[in-house]
């Protein structure tokens, strides 16, 4: 049996029916066409279906559709507004931090969050903020370059 | 049926491309690039950081079904029996295939054969995770209600799954189709031995005999697996008339449409494969798994089929690499000259034939010049996925081993172990051990400017050590077709069939721009389907940028030929007196001074009066891809207690002949090293008695996260390939080779312990230590 549910993506109020059984992700992807979280592990391992829930970074596989009911979700397609692209997704181009890109966007919600929480972090803050996402690609020297570069930036 | 199908393997035919056959146009030492060697940002780059580029898994057709593979929990069973009459029965499921709807239309090529086998298993399943059933249902739930209501009757055989195991007398026979090939007279009982191979050249024994210090060690590698984050996934849909679509993550969509086509029965130009957006492949999406069964069932069906792979099955079922076990024997004398080197390397295929021991025994010694040189390599059966390329594939494992002996000689001899290499590095002239002479190569280069890096000296701290080590890869080139077509606004469209893994797009963009002499953002690259463009080869062995750009060039200048025609007939002046200069036709001689150049922007405008589109197209089987080199320095710090160990400081020093982007060429070198970095210490394949893969998954399969890994310094040298226009050599998979043996030899250099075993998990450091402890 289908659940009713009410809630909120990118600042858009969105009510959508899911079993309840059905992760946030596949919610997210099969049903509201919001493709730009990644299934790469299912299981939370790999952090490319990081969204944020309320703020907090959630591994969207590992959170049930159902229970988004009342909460404010964003996602990496809800991180520009318009034309003007957040800080993060600027330096991450131009850093080249992202050679094949799959696991971009949940590195972009999750240093989001962590530049909220704190936003002038080390070195060693910054890997340890993002260690539950994993790239295979770039080594995570550029990637966490463009955080560093981000950072600035967003400390103005 | 295309004969390229019968390329099973990538690197097949890599060995007849390692030596400069082809000296297209030697620009050497060529210095005034505008666009060349700048860092502009990636044509893909904004779609990646919004989430609107579709990967595999991103895309769906109207009234497509959700296709599951059913995978056998046995690692050797006979299929003595496939029910699948009750989950045909249950509503929603729309079709059901096993081998049977598999007909076989490979003819005798037994490559294929295999991968047939591969992607369902025929009578015998022979790994844990291999396909045995597939079902299409409307959604999820029902097509996984229908596996469990398909009954396979199996008859359990014996299994073996290690390397070593699987070559000892009784062990249990994995592919009875395979006699060892190689060996003469051939064999006329099967065995677990599918090839022996040799190579080298000179008196082995005779070099030993001179030698004033030898050094042998036997080392073992585990299984890894290419790690890509993005799962396999593929969208199918074959019509009744015959035709069929295919939207699929892979990183050739050219050799994917042959394969699938001849696995189905279908012409080739029958079924149009588009690549989607590819979250990592590293040579793990190269074989065709799930497309074929994908294809089967949506014929069917008659409706579309997406299937993508769950992390657990990419584990079991795809990648990955050979697990090995290799000896390792070379002497010197005193002086430091090498006057022997011999190697046995022993690697595993999974239960099909493969030639990973013949690339361990071709790159094993490559760096170095040697006059006594012998490899015998032999390819291991065993109940375990079919091996599948992994980043220069089999050269870690050798470098591992003979790097980890050449740092033990160095030091018993009383040399420094880079001035020993230097010593010994091989040099343009050199006849490498698998062959070929070599022309103008970088291995002395990065060596020297090893030397000389302040990583090099460097202080260190307690229970810390430093390593060093040399890569080679032989990078190669094949088949690439390129079309350039020009708008009636001038800018330029630039088609590839070359899938972009890692920025190529960008890269490829920046020749033909510089070639064409207009600014990189005139010029968008896009990747075409098989229905748009000739024929390409994969994305691998290096080639994506260095194939497609020596294309992209040869198409620009064929474009400019067309832009030179235009601009006569413009001015009704004859074609010779017309040059191509700075992106603008100019006319030559002083009869002309008052005809202003005209760009190409201008040509394109007056197209349709001047004879219609203005395009330049190009087929070629890219020739000469330049041999690589690199030399890694890593610090190592470990800690006594918990085996532990943490990579304080990385540096890699590759030759690029000509870095068309540098940024994506330090991420190749970044990318790689982490890879390796992973692979010695951490990450393996653990099997259990009963044959089943105990951690497949990212919790328990564990490759390095961002915490673990510090900066990764790179050093690019340019030592230009003569064999390309602009001197670019392939830059991708050099930077894997090295790590395993320059951690390995840091871990030596802290504790004065040599390590013979990868990955250097905690576990067996400590083992180590301990031993070490002991003696």
């Amino acid at each position: 049996m289908a659940v009713l549910v009410s809630t909120t993506i990118n600042g858009d109020n969105v009510e959508f029916a899911c079993d309840p059984h059905e992760s946030l992700l596949d919610v997210l992807r099969n049903r509201l066409g919001l493709t730009g979280a990644k299934e790469g592990c299912g299981t939370g391992d790999c952090g490319s279906c990081s969204v944020q829930v309320d703020g907090r970074v959630v591994c969207a596989c590992l959170m049930l559709g159902v229970e988004a009911e009342g909460h404010e979700i964003e996602t990496v397609e809800g991180m520009s507004h318009g034309v003007e692209l957040h800080p993060l997704q600027t330096k991450f181009i131009e850093h080249a931090a992202l050679q094949c890109g799959v696991c971009t966007p949940g590195f972009l919600m999750a240093a989001k969050a962590l530049l909220e929480k704190n936003p002038d972090p080390t070195e060693e803050e910054i890997r340890f903020g993002l260690a539950g996402n994993l790239c295979r690609c770039t080594g995570y020297d550029k990637i966490v370059r463009a955080v560093q570069d981000a950072a600035k930036v967003m400390r103005g | 049926m295309a004969s390229e199908s019968t390329m099973a393997h990538p690197f097949e035919d890599a060995p007849n491309h390692v030596t400069p056959t082809v000296i297209h146009d030697p620009v050497l030492a060529r210095t005034d690039f505008k666009s060349v060697g700048t860092r502009p940002l990636r044509p893909d780059g904004l779609d990646k950081v919004t989430g609107r580029a579709r990967y595999g898994a991103d895309f769906s057709m109207p009234g497509q079904l959700v296709g599951l593979v059913l995978r056998s929990p046995h690692a050797h069973a006979r299929i003595r029996k496939i029910d699948t009459s009750k989950a045909e029965k249950l509503p929603g499921v729309k079709a059901i295939v096993t081998a049977a709807d598999l007909p076989d239309h490979t003819g005798g090529d037994q490559s294929m054969y295999d991968i047939l086998e591969n992607c369902m298993a025929r009578g015998v399943a022979k790994y844990d995770g291999h396909a045995v059933a597939a079902v299409a249902a409307v959604d999820a739930p029902t097509a996984r209600k229908a596996l469990k209501l398909i009954k396979v009757d199996y008859e359990v055989l014996p299994h073996v799954t290690d390397v070593d195991e699987a070559v000892k007398p009784g062990a249990p026979l994995v592919n009875p189709r395979l006699l060892t090939e190689g060996v003469e007279p051939r064999p006329t009982k099967p065995s677990n031995i599918a090839k022996r191979t040799e190579f080298g050249h000179g008196d082995v024994d005779a070099g030993f005999k001179q030698a004033d210090v030898i050094v042998t060690r036997s080392f073992r590698t585990e299984q890894t697996h290419q790690g890509y984050i993005e799962p396999h996934a593929c969208v199918a849909s074959v019509s009744p008339d015959g035709t069929g679509e295919l939207w699929v993550c892979t990183q050739g969509h050219f050799v994917y449409r042959n394969h699938c086509a001849m696995l189905l029965g279908m012409d080739v130009s029958r079924l149009r494969v588009t690549s989607s957006e590819i979250g990592g492949g590293f040579g793990g999406k190269t074989h065709v798994w799930a497309e074929p069964v994908a294809l089967a069932l949506s014929r069917k069906a008659n409706r579309p089929v997406k299937i993508t792979m769950t992390r657990d099955e990419v584990f079991r079922a795809s990648g990955p690499t050979s697990a090995t076990s290799i000896d390792v024997r070379i002497g010197a004398r005193k002086d430091g000259t090498i006057v022997a080197a011999d190697a046995t390397l022993r690697f595993s295929c999974g239960p099909y034939y493969g030639m990973w021991a013949e690339l361990g025994s071709m790159t094993a010694f490559a760096c170095y010049d040697l006059k006594n040189v012998r490899t015998v390599g032999y390819e291991v059966l065993v109940n375990r996925p079919k091996t599948a390329a992994y980043r220069a594939p089999s050269a870690p494992m050798a470098a591992f081993a003979v790097e980890s002996v050449m740092d033990e000689l160095a030091h018993k001899i009383g040399m420094n172990e880079v001035d020993f290499r230097i010593k010994n590095a091989a040099r343009q002239g050199t006849k490498a051990s698998y062959g070929p002479v070599y022309g103008p190569i970088g291995i002395g280069a990065t060596l020297e400017a090893a030397k000389k890096h302040p990583h090099m000296s460097a202080p260190l701290g307690k229970n810390q050590g430093r390593g060093m080590a040399c890569g080679f890869w032989f990078n190669f080139g094949g088949q690439t077709c390129t079309d350039i077509n020009v708008g009636p606004d001038g800018s330029v469209t630039l088609t590839v069939g070359t899938v972009d893994v890692g920025g190529s797009r960008a890269s490829i963009a920046l020749c033909v721009a510089e070639e064409l002499g207009v600014s990189y953002e005139q010029v968008k690259c896009i990747v075409a389907d098989t229905g748009s463009l000739g024929h390409n080869d994969m994305t691998d062995g290096s080639r994506g940028t260095f194939s497609s750009s020596m294309a992209g060039i040869f198409a620009a200048r064929n474009a400019i030929t067309v832009l030179r025609e235009r601009a006569a007939r413009m001015w009704e002046i004859p074609v010779d007196d017309v040059k191509w200069e700075d992106g603008h036709a100019k006319a030559v001689g002083e009869k002309y001074g008052n005809l202003a150049p005209l760009s190409l922007k201008e040509i394109a405008a007056a197209a349709v009066n001047t004879g219609g589109p203005i395009a330049g197209h190009s087929e070629i089987v890219a020739d000469g891809a330049g041999v690589s080199f690199a030399t890694h320095i890593a610090d190592v710090e470990v800690d006594p207690e918990t085996g532990r160990s943490k990579i304080l400081r990385y540096t890699v020093i590759q030759d690029a002949g000509k870095a068309v982007h540098p940024a994506y060429v330090e991420g190749q070198y970044q990318g790689g090293a982490a890879q390796g970095i992973g692979w010695a210490l951490n990450e393996e394949y653990i099997y259990g008695k009963d044959g089943r893969l105990q951690n497949a998954g990212f919790l328990d399969y564990r490759i390095p996260v961002c915490s673990d890994l510090p900066m990764i310094d790179t050093q690019i040298l340019e030592i230009p390939n003569p064999n390309h226009p602009y001197g670019v050599r392939g830059v991708g998979e050099t930077s894997i080779v090295p790590p395993l043996a320059a951690i390995a030899n840091a871990m030596s250099n802290a504790f004065g312990v040599r390590m013979t075993h990868v990955p250097m998990s905690p576990p067996r450091v400590l083992k180590a230590l301990e031993a070490a402890k002991k003696a």
